[in-house]
């Protein structure tokens, strides 16, 4: 190895690059955020992935490699998905007496959600195999990316929409539960958890604490109940 | 902060273990979450060191889907057959399932006054 070229491909292979452009970008995005005066539409995730994207491109880097830089912080999902357990506890008391409205908006929300998915793009003409991606679109990455294997769609697809339905949930939940004049925090959480998982839920944080905790609680109930539901419904529906 | 810090990344991996074991189409962290919850309601009360060590993770949760968020472009290719089906069919179902939820959990859940002005502020 000669020189600067030598020293540019070590500095790409370390991790170090890709946790700073990741961080970077973050602090632009929400500096942007806070400078908006909170816009939803400024979302912070998108703000940052589309500055990530625009560096990668202008050097030339592979996603695998950028992935291999900033897993670190992907790693730190997990243990962060388990904090929500915290807002969730600090809550539990409105939740308990919510149950039953919980159980019932949260099937209703995830039903819409999977079938109202699936019949437009069955209007407009999507393949099988892309309906199958669709169809567990609201449900956390790992469970949907499951499912779409199970039933024989494309998972890769499937990821990606996933992240395409939490960021627009994220940037137009607030705005859509206005126009159906919904208040209060417990409903605005749960209706974005169960639509956008994990990335509405980072919204919901930004309303409140409360938005948060029912948020977190409808990303896991989603998820258990679309992993448990949808295969069945897709069964019966391909079978017939 | 540390002893929380462990306990958290102990849930997660007692979660990842729950769901190998018992075959569970859920994730590790889903579950881990739950035994969290299940632990403090044990428990009966949160201790202020672990609220600091999940406010560390919690309070730019938006940072950490970055690097999956970029992926977005690995798929690129995928997304723009049926582009047109996907789209709409994402933005409406999103919507619709936001509206629905919502105004169910609103009308058929107990007030909650408190929190619910909050939103207003911003």
């Amino acid at each position: 190895m000669n020189g600067a070229a030598g020293a540019w491909s070590g500095i790409v292979a370390d991790p170090l690059l890709h946790l700073t452009v990741t961080l970077a970008a973050y602090g632009c995005a929400l500096w942007a955020y806070r400078r908006s005066g909170r816009n939803p539409l400024l979302n912070p995730v998108l703000i940052s992935i589309a500055l990530v994207i625009a560096f990668l491109l202008i050097t030339g880097t592979p996603y695998r490699t950028y992935f291999d830089g900033a897993r670190f912080i992907h790693f730190l999902l997990g243990p962060a998905t388990v904090a929500l357990a915290i807002p969730l506890y600090r809550h539990f008391d409105l939740v308990r007496r919510s149950a039953p409205a919980i159980a019932v908006s949260l099937v209703a929300g995830s039903l819409t959600a999977a079938s109202s998915a699936v019949l437009i793009g069955w209007l407009l003409g999507a393949s099988p195999e892309s309906l199958i991606s669709l169809a567990p679109k609201s449900v956390t990455a790992p469970v949907a990316m499951g499912i779409t294997q199970v039933l024989g769609g494309i998972p890769s697809l499937t990821a990606g929409l996933v992240i395409l339905t939490g960021i627009l949930g994220a940037m137009t939940g607030t705005l859509v539960l206005r126009l159906t004049r919904v208040r209060g925090d417990a409903a605005t959480g749960l209706a974005i958890g169960t639509a956008s998982h994990g990335i509405g839920t980072a919204r919901a944080l930004q309303i409140s604490d409360t938005a948060g905790a029912f948020s977190g609680l409808a990303m896991g109930l989603n998820a258990l109940l679309t992993a448990i539901v949808l295969p069945i419904v897709w069964k019966i529906f391909a079978g017939g | 902060m540390i002893f929380y810090l462990t306990a958290i990344f102990a849930c997660q991996l007692a979660g990842e273990i729950f769901v190998a074991l018992l075959g569970l189409p859920l994730p590790g962290p889903v579950v881990g979450m739950a035994i969290l919850f299940v632990a403090l309601l044990m428990k009966g009360s949160l201790s202020p060191a672990l609220a600091a060590a999940g406010a560390l993770l919690l309070d730019h949760l938006s940072l950490l889907f970055v690097p999956a968020g970029v992926g977005v472009i690995a798929h690129l290719a995928l997304l723009q057959q049926d582009g047109i089906a996907l789209a709409a069919a994402l933005v409406v179902s999103t919507l619709l399932s936001i509206a629905i939820t919502g105004f169910l959990m609103s009308r058929l859940g107990p007030p909650d006054g408190a929190a619910a002005s909050r939103e207003e502020r911003h």
